[in-house]
């Protein structure tokens, strides 16, 4: 069985009901990413999946219990979140910041041990930022400010992370830079990642296990070069493509059909085409 | 840049290991030393001078029958109530600033002096109730206020913004049932809920001491215990839950031993006004340190209360001029530049 689960969740706010007995497995080992249209509760599902929403039907299962029933510090020592807004304190440095990642370790007698202070240094260091460790944050730029959020992810030390679309707000260079860090977590480090991007070339590039959601269901999950077609693509957007192979990587790259009459080329090249 | 923030590291070979921030702890120290010297200061000011050489003597035991009557008896439960409010209402100010993630969500701005206010006033104008009374009816109105703005800014979890909002609305509310009241009232019971009103450390006793001493006793093992989770809790409470934080239970305990702290301290010396709203911005920008900064905030609340009653003392006469009055004119003032820094800075 694997470790983190949702099982049969009703997920919602107040009484907007947002996914009704959605069932979803995180395979361990994976680079798990959710893709789908906005509003199809791809995010709810992240915040469900880290306990930060309460399911108000069904449960979900870390290690085989019941995830709000665990000890918050415990689960805290086991799945970590990057969420998508954080506040940088006023006046904080880099050190400090990705300091507070060691929290679930530490109590009050334990505020600060050199296992602490290692983890921290070698957090920064394979995120890139150490540094920039004396560095204030609100002094770096975008791209440099997710990177010492994720070191703070890190230093956590949990064999799984979620991350709520870690790139959102950056230039095309620092997404690129964010996911390849996420793809070296998952391939050097061997953690568990689960995270909800809004590009299906980057999630078809980067993930090694893709859940495609729509109005809060699965509409389909496997390997992107298994599961990224034309028709999901149809069924999941409503929009024309073809997908062809990323010259880069292989994997499945989606190009959206040209709509406007002149403006599309015609003829060569087609993989798979679906019409709406 | 480079930080000007030194930490120490203190660890014991069996793993324990404590972090101390030393400029804070400095900060801290300096006006503990402060606080304390202003109050021997204080306790020699009156109609009957006395140095402060004398008192510290009078305090060890050593004084004369008179100094020890007026020292022990008068001026220094008045200067320990003063200590206390002022702390009381500086580590409040904190507690409600940091859970707000606001400057201005301080318990003055939230409506919880005027919710003492309004007990106090129901005391003394429809029951004309004794000092005790008054005193229980301002506890009461304050706690009542405080479990009002809770409930009404609730939505899935309190958050900064509407509690601030929901707390000015109230604070509105009660100003003008306050102002009912007072319309209601005779001549007699208008000018004492108006000294009331003032906030004054005048006439102030043991009977005040003990149960702010009481409370302290409570809430500050309590603080202590979240005063780590709230440091987490200001990067947002996903981030904050994402570390093992239980983000609603530590919020409530908080807002409860600041209500808590709130309501006693108005009940012991009135509304005094701004400490609350002033004590953590400066500790703040003393200590240069993020973070709640509880402590200091504490401290500074304690030396800007007595300062303020020293001013007052020294340049108006002994109980001519009640302390609220002056840290009005001060905490007025500072609110004024909050609200244009603040404004310049995009955050309001």
């Amino acid at each position: 069985m694997n470790r983190l689960a949702a099982d049969d969740v009703t997920l919602g706010y107040d009484q907007r009901v947002i996914a009704e007995k959605l069932s979803v497995e995180i395979p361990d080992n994976s680079f798990t990413v959710i893709v789908g249209p906005n509003a199809c509760g791809k995010s709810t599902l992240l915040r469900a999946l880290s306990r930060m929403l309460k399911p108000t039907a069904g449960r979900v299962l870390l290690d085989g219990s019941v995830i709000q029933s665990m000890p918050a510090k415990k689960v805290a020592r086991t799945l970590g979140l990057l969420p998508q807004s954080s506040i940088a304190p006023d006046g904080i440095t880099v050190g400090d910041l990705v300091a507070r990642g060691r929290y679930p370790h530490q109590g009050l007698l334990r505020q600060w041990s050199s296992e602490d202070e290692r983890v921290v240094r070698e957090s920064m260091e394979s995120t890139g930022v150490a540094e920039l460790a004396d560095r204030y944050v609100d002094e770096l730029s975008g791209g440099q400010r997710q990177r010492v959020w994720i070191a703070m992810a890190l230093a956590q030390q949990t064999p799984l992370l979620l991350l709520d679309e870690p790139t959102t707000y950056l230039d095309i260079q620092h997404q690129i830079d964010v996911l390849d860090l996420c793809a070296e977590l998952h391939e050097e480090q061997g953690r568990t990642l689960v995270a909800v991007l809004h590009d299906l070339n980057h999630a078809a590039r980067y993930a090694t296990h893709l859940i495609a959601l729509r109005g809060g269901e699965v509409i389909a999950e496997g390997a992107p070069k298994d599961v990224v077609t034309a028709e999901l693509v149809d069924r999941l957007f409503g929009m024309a493509c073809q997908v062809i192979d990323d010259p880069e990587t292989g994997t499945p790259l989606v190009v959206p059909a040209a709509r406007r009459a002149g403006k599309r080329r015609g003829g060569a090249g087609q993989v798979t085409t679906a019409a709406s | 840049m480079k930080t000007t923030q030194v930490t120490k590291t203190l660890r014991t070979p069996g793993g324990l290991s404590v972090r101390l921030d030393i400029r804070s702890a400095v900060v801290v120290a300096v006006l503990l030393v402060a606080a304390l010297a202003t109050s021997v200061v204080l306790i020699g000011t009156g109609d009957f001078e006395i140095p402060a050489v004398d008192v510290l003597r009078t305090l060890a035991g050593h004084g004369n029958a008179g100094q020890e009557f007026i020292v022990n008896e008068l001026r220094l439960p008045r200067a320990l109530v003063g200590l206390l409010v002022g702390g009381a209402l500086g580590l409040s100010g904190a507690l409600f600033q940091a859970v707000s993630r606001n400057p201005l969500g301080s318990p003055d701005v939230l409506g919880l002096g005027q919710g003492s206010t309004a007990g106090a006033l129901v005391m003394i104008v429809i029951f004309g109730g004794s000092a005790t009374q008054v005193a229980l009816g301002a506890l009461v109105g304050g706690t009542v206020t405080g479990v009002a703005i809770y409930l009404l800014a609730w939505k899935r979890g309190v958050h900064g913004y509407r509690l601030v909002l929901v707390g000015i609305g109230v604070a509105a509310f009660v100003t003008a049932v306050n102002g009912y009241l007072l319309t209601k009232a005779d001549f007699v019971d208008a000018a004492r809920a108006t000294v009331w009103m003032t906030g004054s450390l005048g006439g102030r006793g043991w009977d005040q001491v003990w149960p702010l001493l009481l409370l302290f006793a409570v809430v500050v093992p309590v603080v202590g215990a979240c005063a780590r989770p709230l440091r987490m809790l200001e990067m947002g409470d996903d981030a904050a839950g994402g570390l093992g934080v239980r983000v609603e239970r530590v919020r409530m305990l908080l807002l409860v031993s600041s209500v808590g702290l709130t309501a006693a301290a108005t009940a012991a010396a009135g509304p005094v006004a701004f400490v609350a709203l002033t004590a953590p911005q400066i500790a703040r920008r003393l200590t240069k340190s993020p973070g709640p900064n509880l402590l200091a905030a504490t401290c500074m609340g304690a030396t800007l209360l007595l300062a303020a009653d020293l001013a007052s003392q020294r340049a108006f006469g002994a109980d001519q001029l009640p302390v609220g009055a002056v840290t009005g004119v001060v905490g007025g003032l500072y609110l004024l530049w909050l609200l244009v820094t603040e404004r310049k800075a995009g955050r309001i």
